[in-house]
């Protein structure tokens, strides 16, 4: 008797991140993908980003295109993003 | 109540005109306040030739929507418009135009002034300059006069 196909459905789990400007410069990339494994904060998806890099103090945090401070926390999916302090107008 | 990103010169006078006559309704309101903000050749005593404005799209575009929805809710306004450029840009070029429309013009002048102050305050965008020199990141400490 045949098997029906075995189907395997795969949930990506990942973070977005995205660096602008200077911080784009000094980083190196403009953007990078982390594995989603465990909760992180901001901070630590900066560490794992740019391979411990220290972050500047004046750098600004954005997850999913809302400001957030260094502690919040980031969940599967989301997009973050790093950059200087604003210059426009 | 738009906020539009360009990447090419406009003319902020004929946004205005275009502006009044496909959202707003004559005799509706009594004061209209723009700002226009325009490239300088000149920053911290040095000769521009142009300018890069680097932004983050996505998170640009719903700023300054939502600081439009904020600020005519706050002042009680008609409506009001953003247009911020980037791209390249040169010297004599409008970089924004923030305009408020309302009632009577103490509304509007404040809040013409508001949504200028809180989008250079907090808008994703970053300007590069090109001098004789070479290109250097503006930083918020040589633009803050007022």
């Amino acid at each position: 008797m045949t098997q029906p196909p075995l189907i395997v459905k795969l949930v990506t789990m990942s973070i977005t991140i995205q660096f602008f400007a200077s911080l784009r410069e000094q980083v190196g990339k403009q953007q990078a993908t982390l594995p989603y494994e465990v909760p992180v904060d901001v901070s630590t998806v900066w560490t794992k980003s740019t391979d411990n890099m220290d972050m500047p103090d004046n750098t600004l945090c954005a997850i999913n295109m809302e400001y957030v401070n260094r502690d919040a926390m980031v969940s599967n999916g989301d997009e973050v993003a790093f950059f200087p302090p604003v210059t426009g107008g | 109540m738009p906020a539009i990103l360009l990447d090419n010169i406009f003319n902020p006078w004929d946004e205005i005109q275009r502006h009044q006559a496909g959202h707003l309704q004559s005799g509706h309101y009594g004061a209209t306040a723009t700002f226009v903000g325009t490239m300088r050749d000149f920053n911290i005593s040095e000769s521009v030739s142009h300018m890069t404005l680097e932004h983050y799209p996505a998170m640009t575009q719903h700023y300054l929507d939502t600081l439009c929805t904020q600020c005519i809710e706050k002042y009680g306004l008609d409506d009001c418009l953003v247009i911020h450029r980037f791209g390249e840009i040169r010297p004599g070029e409008p970089i924004v135009l923030t305009a408020a429309w309302s009632g009577h013009r103490a509304q509007a002048f404040d809040a013409c002034r508001y949504l200028m102050e809180e989008l250079k305050a907090r808008a994703p965008f970053w300007k590069k300059e090109v001098t004789e020199e070479g290109e250097r990141w503006v930083h918020n400490d040589q633009q803050t006069e007022k």
